[in-house]
């Protein structure tokens, strides 16, 4: 590894200005937890890194009636042990808890995970499902994108250089809603998604009809995949396993996964379809307020 | 439910089956412990190797100038360097295949042969000009087809990895073309075909394994000094420091005198570490260079460039009658050698049917080469594998015949007299005490109640060994004693040993100072392994000790003026018969200087009667029918351990040895792509079990004592890995109502095999 620049801003704008000067040779780091892993392997070349831990924007959690702003630096341990956002949003802390191991969860960033864009990215579904948007600044200003249009590819995203991801813009959750996220892995911890689902479910007040949902996959396709045939597929129907079932079955169809080192395209495809009727019966009951 | 650990004793001494606390432990749990990687010389140099990016190739050049003209590079090697290189196979007669095989896997000379295969190496200034440097050097290849999988190495135009490997028969039969079948083997005893003739039920069936790794926390590291008057110092991770000597030297063709090895404290070798990769080549750079030079390995290195198990392909074939007793068994055995002959294939035939009485047995074995790294000892080497096939055939006997899988092995189990298939007959040993403790278990004897749950059972056994071991023995005027040992503490032994120098010379365990010494400091000592260390180098101690007390003998005898036949030494006191006098051992200890000098008791030996062992193991599952996930929920491992010198590592072991087996058995492998190339060489994708995929694994120690042991102390760190691979297949194998053939039993292999 050769030796590169770190630099540590402390505004916004000092920031961008660092990031567009370099191009594509400068990246903001936040817990590192991806990027230092992959400069070490020689994965990554750089000659900047950015700090954006010094950058008041990116390291705030905003809780208003509005929603909540998630700053792209946050560690994910900051997440979980903020009450009020845990009690609002239980299907973003089963990702954020699960991230790697105790000691990453300490560094790693929700917006970090979005930023690496890895295909199996756990926090990615679950900002999917909740409707949240990604708050870029760059040279051009701010400008605004949907969670399940941020990734574009294996590690790519619609980040341009000298842009930065300032926070995740989450709305608040609906009455009668629940999230849920589950991944499958062969271990029990310190390992990577053979498939993950999220899915968010708003019920009408009796709990027993769905009114919309959603459904995001991970690790299942070049990038994390909004199921919107899925998820629509519940829409206006009553809580049944026969409806659950149809969900899991459009989910596993949208989801195009490989053969790898972690799993069989079979296997994936399977996983899909148990983990979306496993996650949607949790985000039922939480929409019930059951758990 | 009882989580106890048990240690079911016949004989206790005083020190020996104690739980002191280790010599070793403050450093260690403070962070002061010196390993490789903590060494720093003045003008050390930072090394790293170039490795082939190819599975098979052929070296048609390599190009250095460039790597050595950047700025910092101090030197760079390739196999021309070895002197190897300049010997024919003229100049080496019958050794020209053993030695080439030998310096081909410190640096490649004609051809690469895995992926990870050393060609080249950088001694720089620093690390990452060392790096940098490699990317200079030009490697001219010729990329060949390789062959990765062991049946079709076997296969007639698979390609050929050496074009001049010959085999020869079990009968003395030279095969008349090269082929990738490095040796052949067959074992038989009584008539097979008859036994099978006469048998009620037979189960046959085919098994596979993957390529495993040992797993060790620290990755292999080397530092050396070449020194201008020749002599060469070397200070690595090994499990066998006399062993790097002896190698180092034949490689670089000089006198062992000239080189010191000085092993560090270990992390981890679980046998991985008995062969090396680095010393050598840290050596050459040094010479080279003209300065002391470290070369580290990372952890993709440590799975692509150093031996992992062997993968594995077996037939197993077994017929018992309707009275539950076996009537013949017959093994075929193919192991991947990697890249150079040599896989455990011998100890694998040799440990199949040991735990049996067997009348009529067939076993035929075959080493075979495929391009994966050269493979290298693990726990047990050998005997895990085949113990995955046997132990599932006969637990599906069991099934077959209604019979109790731990009743039916105890109708069958060997015990003293009973003859191996291959020969060898038994001295005393505990298979049974084994069944009978694992029978009367709370586990065993608890039902396993719920859905998609099964328990499965299995026992295993390794030989064990004796092989050289010294010690010297000093005593201090404060009456504590120095004990030298050139064993390589892995897993306690320092401990270990000196229990047994302290129970011998009737002082406190605390008395005694063990330390681990480089190879001009002590006499000759095998490596940790095969078992052997606490009952070998613990017996050279007893000697050793031995030896101490009759030069106490004497002297006590000369300061009192009587013949010393009329002194004895009993419980740490030197007593004249008379009992008017009488020395402690301190007091003696402190007039030694001014009576005639120090005393220093030593002994080497080259035991027999290392005693074998054998373990059996249950374990309850469950396995999530939709995704193919294996539960372990609970997990009993029973060991005969002859006697537990100190019963807390001894369960170390077992506890050790029973989680990488379950590994071996639910996720481990090295995952290659067609051109085997390794996928999945870091932790992160190389599975192994963590403290959160685990219960806590109970384990039961019997004591039936090796008659070949002044303490009874059988080897104890092998044979715990040996049963887990076929305990977890026959629990899946009953919660699924499938039998899994192939290990890793993944949850994705459940699936295919249950959806």
């Amino acid at each position: 590894m050769r030796a590169i620049d770190y630099v540590a801003p402390t505004s916004l704008s000092e920031a961008v200005s660092v990031l567009s000067a370099n191009g594509d040779r400068a990246r903001p780091l936040a817990g590192g937890t991806d990027i230092i892993v992959q400069l070490r392997g020689g994965r990554r070349e750089l000659d900047v890194l950015v700090d954006a831990k010094s950058i008041p924007e990116l390291n705030q959690i905003e809780l208003t009636d509005s929603g909540l702003r998630l700053g792209a630096a946050v560690p994910c341990y900051e997440i979980y042990q903020n009450q009020a956002v845990a009690a609002a949003y239980p299907g973003l802390i089963d990702a954020a808890g699960l991230i790697g191991s105790i000691q990453i969860q300490g560094r790693a960033s929700i917006g970090g995970n979005l930023c690496n864009a890895a295909p199996s990215g756990d926090s990615i579904p679950p900002i999917i499902t909740l409707s949240g948007e990604a708050h870029i600044n760059g040279p051009n200003g701010w400008r605004a994108v949907a969670a399940e249009d941020f990734c574009t590819g294996p590690g790519r995203s619609v980040l341009e250089p000298g842009e930065i991801l300032v926070g995740i813009q989450i709305p608040a959750p609906a009455a009668n809603s629940g999230t849920a996220y589950l991944r499958f892995i062969p271990r029990n911890e310190m390992d990577i998604a053979v498939a993950g689902v999220s899915s968010s479910v708003v019920l009408d007040a009796s709990g027993q009809t769905v009114q919309s949902a959603r459904i995001a996959l991970a690790s299942v396709g070049p990038t994390p995949i909004l199921a919107t045939a899925a998820g629509d597929s519940l829409a206006g129907k009553g809580v049944s396993d026969d409806a659950i079932a149809e969900a899991g079955r459009l989910a596993s169809e949208a989801a195009t996964p490989i053969t790898d080192m972690r799993g069989t395209i079979r296997q994936r495809h399977h996983l899909v379809d148990v983990l979306t009727r496993r996650t949607l019966n949790i985000a039922i009951r939480r929409a019930r307020g059951e758990e | 439910m009882t989580t106890a650990n048990q240690v079911l004793s016949e004989v206790e001494f005083e020190v020996v089956g104690t739980r002191p606390v280790r010599p070793d432990g403050v450093d260690k749990v403070t962070g002061r412990a010196q390993y490789g990687a903590d060494l720093d010389l003045t003008g050390m140099l930072q090394a790293r190797v170039l490795r082939s990016p190819h599975a098979h190739a052929r070296i048609k050049s390599i190009d250095t100038s460039r790597a050595e003209a950047l700025d910092g590079v101090r030197a760079v090697v390739t196999a021309a360097d070895l002197p190897l290189a300049a010997l024919s196979r003229e100049d080496l007669g019958n050794d020209y295949n053993r030695f080439k095989f030998l310096s081909d896997n410190f640096l490649a000379s004609d051809k690469a042969l895995y992926r990870g295969h050393a060609v080249a190496a950088v001694a720089a200034d620093n690390a990452h000009i060392a790096e940098a440097a490699l990317s200079l050097i030009s490697v001219d290849y010729e990329v060949l087809e390789p062959v990765i999988d062991v049946r079709a190495a076997m296969q007639d135009g698979a390609p050929l990895l050496h074009d001049d490997l010959i085999h020869t028969s079990a009968m003395g039969e030279v095969s008349d073309q090269p082929s990738n079948v490095a040796s052949y083997m067959k074992f038989e005893k009584g008539d097979t075909a008859a036994g099978f003739a006469n048998s009620d039920v037979i189960v046959e069936r085919e098994f596979s394994t993957a390529s495993v790794h040992q797993g060790y926390i620290e990755p292999h590291n080397a530092t050396a000094h070449w020194r201008a008057d020749g002599q060469i110092n070397v200070w690595c991770s090994t499990q066998g420091a006399f062993v790097v000597r002896a190698n180092t030297a034949d490689v670089l063709r000089v006198d062992v005198s000239n080189v010191r090895v000085t092993p560090m404290e270990i992390g981890g070798g679980f046998g991985g570490k008995v062969t090396f990769y680095l010393e050598p080549v840290a050596a050459l750079l040094s010479r080279k260079a003209g300065a002391p030079v470290k070369l580290l390995m990372t952890r993709t290195e440590v799975f692509e460039g150093s031996g992992p198990a062997p993968g594995s392909w077996m037939r197993v074939k077994m017929g018992a009658n309707s009275a539950g007793k076996i009537t013949a068994a017959e093994i075929e055995l193919a192991f991947e050698a990697g890249a150079y002959p040599g896989s455990p294939v011998m100890q694998g035939a040799t440990c199949a049917f040991a735990c049996y009485e067997l009348e009529n047995g067939t076993i035929e074995g075959y080493d075979v080469v495929v391009n994966k790294p050269k493979t290298a000892a693990y726990r047990a080497p050998g005997s895990p594998q085949a113990a995955f096939g046997v132990e599932q055939v006969v637990d599906e006997v069991c099934q077959k015949l209604g019979v109790d899988p731990v009743e039916f092995r105890l109708n069958n189990a060997v015990t003293e007299g009973s003859r191996k298939v291959e020969g060898p007959v038994f001295q005393k040993i505990g298979l049974v005490e084994c069944l009978e403790a694992a029978r009367n278990h709370e586990h065993y004897r608890t039902p396993l109640a719920g859905p998609n749950r099964g328990r499965g059972i299995a026992a295993g056994f390794w030989m064990n060994r004796g092989f050289h071991s010294s010690v010297n023995m000093t005593v201090n005027p404060d009456g504590t004693v120095n004990l030298i040992e050139g064993s390589v503490d892995i897993g306690g032994s320092r401990a270990s040993i000196a229990q047994q120098a302290a129970e011998t010379l009737g002082i406190s365990y605390e008395e005694i100072k063990p330390q681990v010494v480089d190879t001009d400091s002590i006499g000759f000592t095998m490596v940790t392994g095969g078992s052997r260390t606490t009952f070998a180098t613990g017996w050279a101690a007893i000697l050793a000790a031995e030896d101490v007390k009759g030069q106490m003998v004497e002297r006590a005898a000369s300061i009192w003026d009587v013949p010393a036949e009329e002194v004895e030494y009993e419980d740490g006191i030197i007593r004249h018969k008379s009992e008017e006098l009488s020395f402690t051992f301190k007091d003696l200890a402190r007039q030694l200087y001014t009576t005639g000098g120090g005393i220093t008791g030593t002994a080497s030996l080259d035991p027999t009667g290392e005693g074998n062992s054998f373990g059996v193991h249950l374990v309850d599952v469950e396995v999530d029918p939709e995704t193919g996930k294996t539960e372990i929920l609970r997990y009993t491992a029973i060991q005969d351990a002859g006697k537990a010198v100190h019963p807390s590592y001894v369960e170390g072991q077992i506890q050790g040895g029973a989680v990488q087996g379950i590994g071996w058995a639910l996720n481990e492998e090295y995952y290659f792509s067609d051109n085997g190339q390794m996928m999945n060489s870091s932790f992160l994708d190389y599975r192994m079990p963590t403290s959160l995929d685990l219960p806590m694994i109970d384990t039961v120690i019997v004591e039936v004592a090796n008659p070949g042991h002044p303490y009874g102390v059988r080897g104890v760190g092998e044979v715990p890995i040996v049963p887990p691979l076929a305990a977890v297949a026959n629990a899946v194998g009953h919660a699924t109502d499938q039998r899994l053939t192939s290990l890793p039993i993944t949850p994705g292999s459940i699936l295919e095999a249950t959806l």
